[in-house]
C-alpha cells in the first residue's frame, strides 16, 4: 500500500487536461439551468476554449513525463498522442457543431458538456495505466456519447441508435469487466505493467487457457469499442441513426481512444501472449476490412458508407496490432491520427450540405456539387482519394505503414488480403466522386448554400494535414515512432 | 539546375496554376497549357545529348532523401531505356492540347490541369529510380486519367473510368506487397541497390518467393499493357474517353507496364522471368491472334484501333520475353513506334468524330472525296501501322519477330500471322471508311483537315517517316540500354539459381 493517496502537485500537472474538461464541463450543466436561453449562444465558443486549453495543458503534461495518483495513471509519449489526437477530434467537432446545432434549433449547453464528458473518458483511457482505470474511463466516455447519439429526442432514428448503442455497449463493457475480474483473479493485480511481468512468469500464473480466456473476454469489449467483426453490426445503424456532427466524432474521436487503450493493454499486459492473441486479431482483421468494404460497396446513404468503411479502416488498424511489433504500433498511431483527418472532412461536409433534418444525405444528392461548389467538391476528393489511399494524400502513407509493418512481421497473406481490399474500397469512393463530377446537379445541389466559417476551417485544415502529411509524413510518424515504445 | 528535375516540376506547376486560375480567365486555359507544354518539350530536348553520351549510365540524377523512416529517397534518372520514352510523352501532351482546342467546351481549366498532371504522372513514372517512388507517380497517372474519361468521355463514359481504375489499382496494390516484401529483405526502397543487392547474392529467396515476386509485379504491368487476358478494360476506356485520353492511354500510358517489365521484372527477378517466359510468350502470341480477330469485326473505329494496341502490345511483350538484344529493342522500339503511329489513329478518328459526330463505320464512306488531304495522312497513318517498310512499325516489328523466331521460331511463326492480319483490319477498315460512296451525311459534314488539326498530326507523320528510315537516332542508345537490362537479367538469372540449388 502507498504511504498516502494525497495527490502531489505534479500529479494534477499531469492530469490537468481531464481536470480541465471535468470542471467546464460541470460548470457549462449548470449555466444551462442559471442563465437559460441567454447563456446558450455563447456555450459553443466557450467549449471551443475550454478544449484549447486543455490541448495545451496536454501538451504541458507531455513535457512532465511519469506516473501520477499512485500509477493509475501514465502520462507517457502514447498517452500525449491520442491525447492531443482526440482533443483536436474534440475542437473540430465543436467547430462544426455550432452552426448544426442552430440550423436544427437544438443549441443547448448540455450538447457542449457531453462532448467534454466524453472528451474527459478519452482523455483518461490514452492515460490509463490499470485496468479498473480503463472501465472507468470506457463509461465516462461512451455513458456521454450514448445521449449524444439520441440527442434529438423527437427523432425516431436518433432514438434507435441511442438504444442500439446503449444496449449493445453495455453488453461489451460487461464481457470486459468480466475479462478484467478473470485477470485479477489470476494476477491479484490491476495494474498493466505489473500484469505482463507476472503473465509472463510460468512460476506465477500457469493456466494458459485461463490466460487466454481473459485475454478472449477483453478482446470482445475493445472489438466492440473500436467496430471489429464480428461484433461491428451496431456501427452503421448508430453511425446513420446519430447526428451527423456526433457520427463524426464517434467515427474519429472515441474510436482512437478505444484503439489506444486496446493497444496499451494487449502489448503490455498480454505482450507475452501474443502468439495466442495474433491469430484472435489476424482472423477480425481479415473478416473486418472484407465485411466493411463489401457492405460499403452497396450503400446509397452517405453516413451509412462512411460508417462501412470505418468498420474497414478498423480493420487496417487491426492489421498493425497483429504485427505485434513497435513499427506496427507507430503505424497504428500514425493512421488513426491521418483517418482522424479524412473523418473529420468527410463528414464536414455531410454536415454541411445535409440541410435541415438532415434530409440530403444520399450520395446522389451531391449530383453535379462540382459545378456548383467546385471548391466543395475539390477538397471532399482530397478526402476520398486519402480515403482509397492514393499517394501524395496520408490516407496512402498510413496504409503503407501498416502493410509495411505487416510484412516486416511476416504476415505476407493477411497484406496482400488487405491491399486487395483496398482496391475494392476504391469502388465505393469513386463513386461519389462520379456522382460529384460526372453527374447533372439536381435540387439538392441547387439549394445549396456557403458552409458557415466553421464547417470551413474544418475542411481547409483537414484538407491540409492529408496533404502535408501525404507529402512529408515524417513529421508525424517520428512522434508516433517515438511513443509507439510502450511499457518498454 | 537538373533539367529533368524541371521537365516533371513544370508540368506540376502548371497544373496547380491552372486550377487556381480565376474563372474569368478560362477562356485562356488552352493558351497557357499550350505554351507551357511546349516550353517543357523544348527542355525535354535538352535531354538527349548527356543521356547518349552513355545511355547506360543514369544521367541528371538526382538522389535525395524524401522521408526518413522507412528511408524513402527522391531518386530520379535517365538512361536510353527511359529517354525516349519521356520524350514521346513531352512531345504528345502540346500535340493532345492543339487536338483538344475546339473539342473541350466546358471545365477547359480543369481538362487542361489534368493533361498536365498526366504528364507528370507519365514523366515521374519513366524517371522514377525508386521503387516507392515509382509507385507513387505510376498511382498518380490514375486520376487525371480518371477524370479525363469522367467528365469529358461518351456515353459509357462512367462505366469506363470505374473500371479503368479499379483494374489498375487491383494490379498495383499487390505490386506494392511485391515492394514492401523487398524492402523488409533489403532495407531499402533505392532501386539500383535493390538490384544489386539481388545480384550479389545476398537477398536469398526461394524459387516459389522469387516466382511470387515476379508475378506480383508482373500482373501490374501485364494490366497497364494489356496483354490478354487481362486487356478487357482497354477497349472501354478507349472508347469513352476524349480524343487526347485515348492518345495519352494508348502512347504513353501503356508504355508504362512494358516500361516497368523491362526495368524491374526482368532485371530483378531474372530467373523467373526466363522459366516463365513461355507462358508469357503463349499469352502474348494469343494477344497478337485475338486481338487482330476481334479489331477485325469491330463496328467502331476507335473499338478497333484499341483492340489493334491489344495485338501491337502482344509483340512488345514477345520481344521482351525473347531473352535477346533484338528482341528487346524491337520491344523498345515498337513501343516508341506504337505511341507515334497509334496517338496519330486516335487523332484522326478523332477528327472524323467532332465532324460527323459517329464513331461507326458504317456512317462513313467515301470520305476521300471530300477530304483529301485528311484521307491521305489517314492513310500513311494506317500504313505505318500495318508495318510497311519504311514507316516506323516495320523497324519494330522486324526486330521482334527476329528476336522471336531466334528464342521460339514457333514465336514468329504466330506473331506473323498477326502482321498479316493487321493489314486486313487496317486496309479493311480504311476501304469502307474512305472510299466508295459518299453517304449524305458526310458529304454535308465532313470537311477537310484544318491547319489547326495539320499542325498536330504532320509532327507525328514525319516521325513515321524519321523512325522508319533513320533508326540510327534512336536505336543504337536503346539497344545499349537494353545490353545493360539483359546483362542484369542473365546476373540475376544465376545468382538466383545458385540460390535455389542451396
Amino acid at each position: 500500500m502507498p504511504d498516502n493517496f494525497i495527490p502531489t502537485s505534479v500529479d494534477y500537472i499531469r492530469t490537468l487536461p481531464e481536470i480541465i474538461l471535468i470542471v467546464a464541463g460541470a460548470v457549462m450543466m449548470f449555466l444551462e439551468g442559471l442563465a437559460g436561453e441567454r447563456h446558450r449562444k455563447g456555450s459553443g465558443p466557450l467549449a471551443l476554449i475550454v478544449i484549447l486549453g486543455a490541448l495545451a495543458a496536454a501538451l504541458n503534461a507531455g513535457l512532465n513525463k511519469g506516473l501520477a495518483y499512485q500509477n493509475f495513471l501514465v502520462i507517457d509519449d502514447f498517452a500525449t498522442f491520442f491525447r492531443v489526437l482526440v482533443l483536436v477530434v474534440g475542437a473540430f467537432t465543436v467547430l462544426c457543431s455550432i452552426s448544426y446545432l442552430k440550423r436544427e434549433d437544438s443549441d443547448s449547453s448540455e450538447y457542449y458538456a457531453l462532448i467534454l464528458f466524453s472528451l474527459v473518458g478519452q482523455c483518461l483511457l490514452a492515460t490509463s495505466n490499470e485496468l479498473i482505470m480503463v472501465f472507468i474511463g470506457l463509461e465516462i466516455s461512451s455513458i456521454a456519447t450514448y445521449i449524444l447519439a439520441g440527442f434529438h429526442r423527437d427523432d425516431r432514428r436518433n432514438n434507435e441508435a441511442a438504444i442500439k448503442y446503449f444496449l449493445l455497449g453495455s453488453f461489451a463493457t460487461a464481457f470486459l469487466l468480466y475479462g478484467v475480474a478473470w485477470i485479477y483473479g489470476l494476477t491479484g493485480t490491476t495494474n498493466l505493467t505489473q500484469i505482463g511481468k507476472l503473465l509472463a512468469d510460468p512460476r506465477t500464473v500457469n493456466a494458459p487457457w485461463m490466460v487466454g480466456t481473459a485475454c478472449a473476454l477483453m478482446f470482445v469489449g475493445f472489438a466492440f469499442k473500436v467496430s471489429a467483426a464480428p461484433f461491428q453490426s451496431w456501427t452503421p445503424d448508430v453511425y446513420q441513426g446519430a447526428p451527423a456532427p456526433i457520427t463524426m466524432f464517434m467515427s474519429a474521436g472515441p474510436k482512437a481512444a478505444a484503439f489506444a487503450v486496446f493497444l496499451r493493454v494487449f502489448t503490455t499486459a498480454f505482450s507475452g501472449q501474443g502468439e495466442s492473441w495474433e491469430y484472435i486479431v489476424w482472423i477480425s482483421a481479415l473478416l473486418t476490412m472484407i465485411i466493411g468494404n463489401f457492405a460499403a460497396l452497396t450503400q446509397s446513404n452517405i453516413k451509412r458508407m462512411l460508417a462501412y468503411s470505418s468498420i474497414a479502416h478498423a480493420g487496417y488498424v487491426l492489421v498493425a496490432i497483429a504485427a505485434r511489433s513497435e513499427i506496427g504500433t507507430a503505424a497504428a498511431l500514425f493512421y488513426l491520427a491521418s483517418y482522424a483527418f479524412m473523418n473529420l472532412g468527410a463528414f464536414a461536409i455531410v454536415i454541411h450540405f445535409s440541410r435541415h433534418h438532415e434530409r440530403y444525405v444520399l450520395v446522389e444528392d451531391l449530383a453535379g456539387l462540382s459545378q456548383k461548389q467546385p471548391v466543395i467538391a475539390a477538397l471532399f476528393t482530397v478526402f476520398l482519394l486519402s480515403l482509397i489511399g492514393v499517394p501524395l494524400t496520408s490516407g496512402f502513407f498510413g496504409k503503407f505503414y501498416i502493410f509495411k509493418a505487416a510484412i516486416d512481421s511476416k504476415l505476407f497473406w493477411l497484406s496482400v488480403l488487405g491491399l486487395l481490399n483496398s482496391a475494392v474500397a476504391a469502388y465505393y469512393y469513386l463513386r461519389v466522386i462520379v456522382v460529384m463530377y460526372f453527374h447533372e446537379p439536381g435540387q439538392s445541389v441547387e439549394t445549396a448554400t456557403a458552409p458557415s466559417a466553421g464547417i470551413n476551417i474544418t475542411l481547409w485544415a483537414s484538407a491540409i494535414a492529408i496533404v502535408v502529411l501525404g507529402v512529408f509524413p515524417s513529421l508525424l510518424l517520428n512522434f508516433a515512432t517515438q511513443s509507439a515504445f510502450l511499457g518498454k | 539546375m537538373n533539367l529533368l528535375n524541371w521537365t516533371i516540376a513544370l508540368p506540376a506547376l502548371g497544373f496547380v496554376l491552372l486550377l487556381l486560375m480565376p474563372a474569368g480567365l478560362k477562356d485562356k486555359a488552352k493558351f497557357v497549357a499550350l505554351i507551357l507544354s511546349l516550353v517543357i518539350f523544348a527542355m525535354s530536348l535538352g535531354l538527349i545529348g548527356p543521356v547518349l553520351a552513355d545511355p547506360q549510365a543514369r544521367s541528371f540524377e538526382i538522389n535525395v532523401p524524401w522521408i526518413d523512416t522507412p528511408a524513402i529517397r527522391y531518386h530520379i534518372a535517365l538512361d536510353g531505356l527511359s529517354l525516349w520514352l519521356v520524350i514521346l510523352s513531352t512531345f504528345l501532351t502540346p500535340l493532345c492540347i492543339l487536338i483538344s482546342w475546339k473539342y473541350i467546351q466546358h471545365r477547359e481549366k480543369e481538362y487542361y490541369a489534368f493533361l498536365l498532371l498526366l504528364e507528370v504522372g507519365v514523366i515521374g513514372v519513366f524517371a522514377a529510380m525508386d521503387l516507392f517512388l515509382f509507385y507513387v507517380y505510376w498511382e498518380i497517372t490514375l486520376v487525371p486519367m480518371y477524370f479525363l474519361i469522367g467528365i469529358w468521355g461518351h456515353d459509357r463514359r462512367i462505366y469506363a473510368t470505374v473500371k479503368f481504375f479499379l483494374y489498375t489499382m487491383a494490379g498495383s496494390v499487390l505490386m506494392l506487397a511485391a515492394i514492401l516484401y523487398l524492402y523488409s529483405h533489403t532495407g531499402t526502397f533505392d532501386y539500383p541497390v535493390v538490384r544489386e543487392l539481388i545480384a550479389s547474392g545476398r537477398v536469398p529467396m526461394s524459387a516459389s518467393v522469387e516466382a511470387l515476386l515476379f508475378f506480383a509485379f508482373f500482373i501490374a504491368f501485364a494490366i497497364k499493357v494489356p496483354l490478354w487476358p487481362l486487356h478487357t478494360w482497354l477497349p472501354d476506356a478507349h472508347v469513352e474517353a476524349p480524343t487526347a485520353g485515348s492518345v495519352m492511354l494508348a502512347s504513353v500510358m501503356l508504355k508504362m507496364g512494358t516500361y516497368g517489365i523491362v526495368r524491374f521484372c526482368l532485371p530483378l527477378f531474372g530467373g523467373a522471368a526466363r522459366h516463365y517466359a513461355p507462358l508469357i510468350g503463349a499469352l502474348a502470341i494469343t494477344g497478337i491472334i485475338v486481338g487482330a480477330l476481334v479489331a477485325m469485326v469491330q463496328p467502331n473505329m476507335k473499338k478497333l484501333v484499341a483492340y489493334s494496341s491489344v495485338s501491337h502490345l502482344g509483340f512488345v511483350v514477345l520481344g521482351i520475353f525473347s531473352f535477346n538484344q533484338q528482341g528487346l529493342d524491337g520491344a523498345v522500339y515498337q513501343m516508341l513506334c506504337h505511341g507515334i503511329s497509334t496517338g496519330a489513329l486516335f487523332m484522326l478518328v478523332g477528327m472524323l468524330y467532332e465532324r460527323n459526330h459517329s464513331l461507326e463505320i458504317k456512317a462513313y464512306g467515301g470520305v476521300a472525296t471530300v477530304a483529301p488531304h485528311l484521307t491521305t495522312i489517314f492513310l500513311i497513318t494506317t500504313l505505318a501501322s500495318i508495318g510497311l517498310p519504311l514507316l516506323n512499325n516495320f523497324v519494330g516489328e522486324f526486330l521482334v519477330l527476329q528476336g522471336a523466331a531466334i528464342a521460339n521460331f514457333n514465336w514468329a511463326v504466330g506473331a506473323g500471322v498477326g502482321v498479316i492480319l493487321s493489314a486486313c483490319y487496317m486496309l479493311w477498315m480504311f476501304q469502307r471508311t474512305f472510299l466508295g460512296k459518299t453517304p449524305h451525311d458526310v458529304a454535308h459534314h465532313v470537311t477537310d483537315i484544318n491547319a489547326r488539326e495539320l499542325l498536330a498530326v504532320v509532327p507525328l507523320v514525319i516521325l513515321m517517316v524519321w523512325m522508319g528510315t533513320v533508326t540510327q537516332t534512336f536505336l543504337p542508345s536503346i539497344g545499349r540500354a537494353n545490353a545493360a537490362i539483359l546483362e542484369q537479367t542473365r546476373n540475376s538469372q544465376q545468382v538466383e539459381a545458385a540460390n535455389h540449388a542451396r
